[in-house]
């Protein structure tokens, strides 16, 4: 016999089995109608190998990026108090309910050739950052980075700031006081926000494909891959995403248990 | 209070459960339209004119790459008529078995060079596209306007590589429009859509023009309409405006 207290309700049992269901029966259909005799040699496809690689190293440098801009943007954000914070906060979340697409132009609209930016970059320097890896990396980061700030954030709020203080009295800096004392307090955090930042890089499609351009080996990642693959050949579009989802579950079950649920 | 939240919550899975038999009932007057992304405006204008010809008839018109409809319709969607810009997608669906009769070419699309009003980057032809500094964005060979850029260029032996290659015809005029690129090559009809770019016209497009069949589906919901409305897509008005959007009609 359970204790009482551990009983679920069927009321909410009910709903969660039907949650779940939902959420998890796409991820079976696409792998029961997967070619499992014929994978290992699609796989092999350099034309696959390809696209895995771009997506694995430009959604890490996206996060390497959301790391070095989105940490510090936490810290302002939950440690000091000015004006307009709140109207800040929101427009920093704004990429996640926002559509990838419009994430594109609107990318496009700053950095692209003709762009309020773009175009002095372009004169200037001779950099255009559309059609290159640095674009993808680009659009990652913009469609990923509210994951990583609101993730530190959290953890910042949450961190017991007596230990800052503390350090403040024996004489630390603000500087050494953030880097040997804050961000150790929030790593769990920051490392959970960094794997579900990398993750939605990886799976970024909409932002890419609109400001980035589509071309095999500089932008074209699994996601814009699989969907070209869609057009003309149902059974390379399920390889595809067979490999993506299972390079996506593994890294997010290995850190979840590791750092995401200890946070 | 929290009671009421939960059965807020169930009647919200019922109702999600429940809205797939939905459509059925209408299905007579409606006739469902799957057309390439290409057939977006003139499409849209000829199912008007269907609807005011008769009346309690609606037109549900669903653009999109040819391929990924031709792919919809083999997984089953409900579709009456399918429009496609190149032969292979339509045989994708008559090889299923997914085609009531043969399709029938009803018009025929010829690529042009697009490149943004006043021409700043002096395209010319198909060989001005490799002149150094030249973006040029293409299709994906995978969608039709991809498999015939790539016919025109190796007609014209120009070794082109693009720095992008889009999904549709218009995601590649819209590399234009943004001024991303200097030149796409599209259908001559999607340069006829938008004031903010011309077409350039080059000999070697002779060699790679599609050809548009339209079909109607074996498994549709409403095929007297279907057939209806591929009449009407032949007719005399359907033509003049297929030919007033830039297609050639055979």
């Amino acid at each position: 016999m359970r204790a009482p207290g551990r009983r679920v309700p069927v009321a909410l049992l009910v709903p969660a089995v039907l949650g779940l269901l939902f959420l998890v029966s796409p991820l079976v259909g696409l792998l029961v109608r997967t070619p499992w005799t014929e994978l290992p040699q699609r796989l092999a496809e350099p034309a696959v190998l390809t696209a895995l690689r771009l997506s694995l190293v430009s959604a890490t440098l996206a996060t390497g990026l959301c790391l070095l801009l989105g940490v510090p943007l936490a810290w302002v954000l939950a440690r000091v108090e000015f004006p307009g914070r709140r109207v800040l906060r929101a427009l920093v979340t704004v990429p996640l309910v926002l559509p990838p697409v419009v994430g594109g132009v609107a990318l496009l609209l700053v950095f692209g050739r003709r762009g309020l930016l773009g175009g002095w970059l372009d004169a200037t320097f001779g950099i255009t950052l559309p059609f290159t890896t640095a674009g993808v990396v680009l659009a990652e980061a913009f469609v990923a980075m509210p994951f990583l700030v609101i993730a530190v954030e959290g953890a910042l709020r949450g961190a017991d700031r007596r230990y800052e203080e503390a350090a403040a009295t024996l004489g630390a800096g603000r500087w050494t006081t953030f880097t040997h004392v804050t961000l150790p307090l929030v790593a769990p955090g920051v490392t959970a926000g960094a794997v579900l930042c990398w993750a939605r890089a990886l799976g970024e499609f909409g932002a890419t494909i609109t400001f980035a351009g589509n071309y095999p080996g500089t932008t074209q990642t699994m996601p814009l891959a699989v969907y070209l693959a869609l057009e003309t050949d149902l059974e390379a579009a399920i390889v595809l995403s067979v490999v993506l989802l299972a390079v996506s579950v593994t890294i997010l079950a290995a850190l979840r248990d590791r750092w995401i649920t200890s946070s | 209070m929290r009671m009421r939240g939960m059965l807020a919550g169930l009647v919200a899975v019922t109702l999600l459960a429940g809205c797939g038999g939905g459509p059925a009932d209408d299905a007579d007057d409606t006739v469902t339209v799957f057309a390439a992304a290409s057939l977006t405006d003139v499409f849209t204008t000829l199912a008007e004119e269907f609807e005011r010809d008769r009346p309690g008839t609606t037109v549900r018109l669903t653009f999109a790459g040819s391929s990924a409809l031709a792919n919809q319709i083999v997984q089953g969607a409900p579709a009456d008529v399918f429009a496609s810009a190149a032969p292979a997608p339509m045989r994708t669906v008559t090889d299923a078995g997914h085609g009531d009769g043969e399709p029938v070419v009803f018009a025929r699309n010829q690529l042009v060079i697009a490149v943004p009003k006043g021409n700043p980057a002096g395209v010319a032809g198909l060989a001005d596209l490799v002149k150094p500094g030249v973006k040029v964005a293409l299709c994906a060979e995978q969608v039709p306007c991809g498999a015939a850029a790539r016919t025109a260029l190796d007609a014209a032996g120009v070794p082109l590589t693009p720095v992008t290659l889009e999904q549709d015809v218009r995601g590649a005029l819209s590399k234009v429009t943004l001024g991303e690129v200097d030149a796409a090559l599209v259908y001559r009809t999607d340069v006829g859509s938008t004031d903010t770019v011309q077409g350039v016209e080059f000999p070697e497009s002779a060699g790679a023009v599609n050809d548009y069949p339209v079909v109607v589906l074996a498994d549709a919901p409403n095929p007297s309409g279907a057939r209806a409305f591929v009449e009407h897509v032949r007719s005399a008005r359907g033509r003049a405006a297929l030919t007033a959007a830039g297609f050639q009609v055979p």
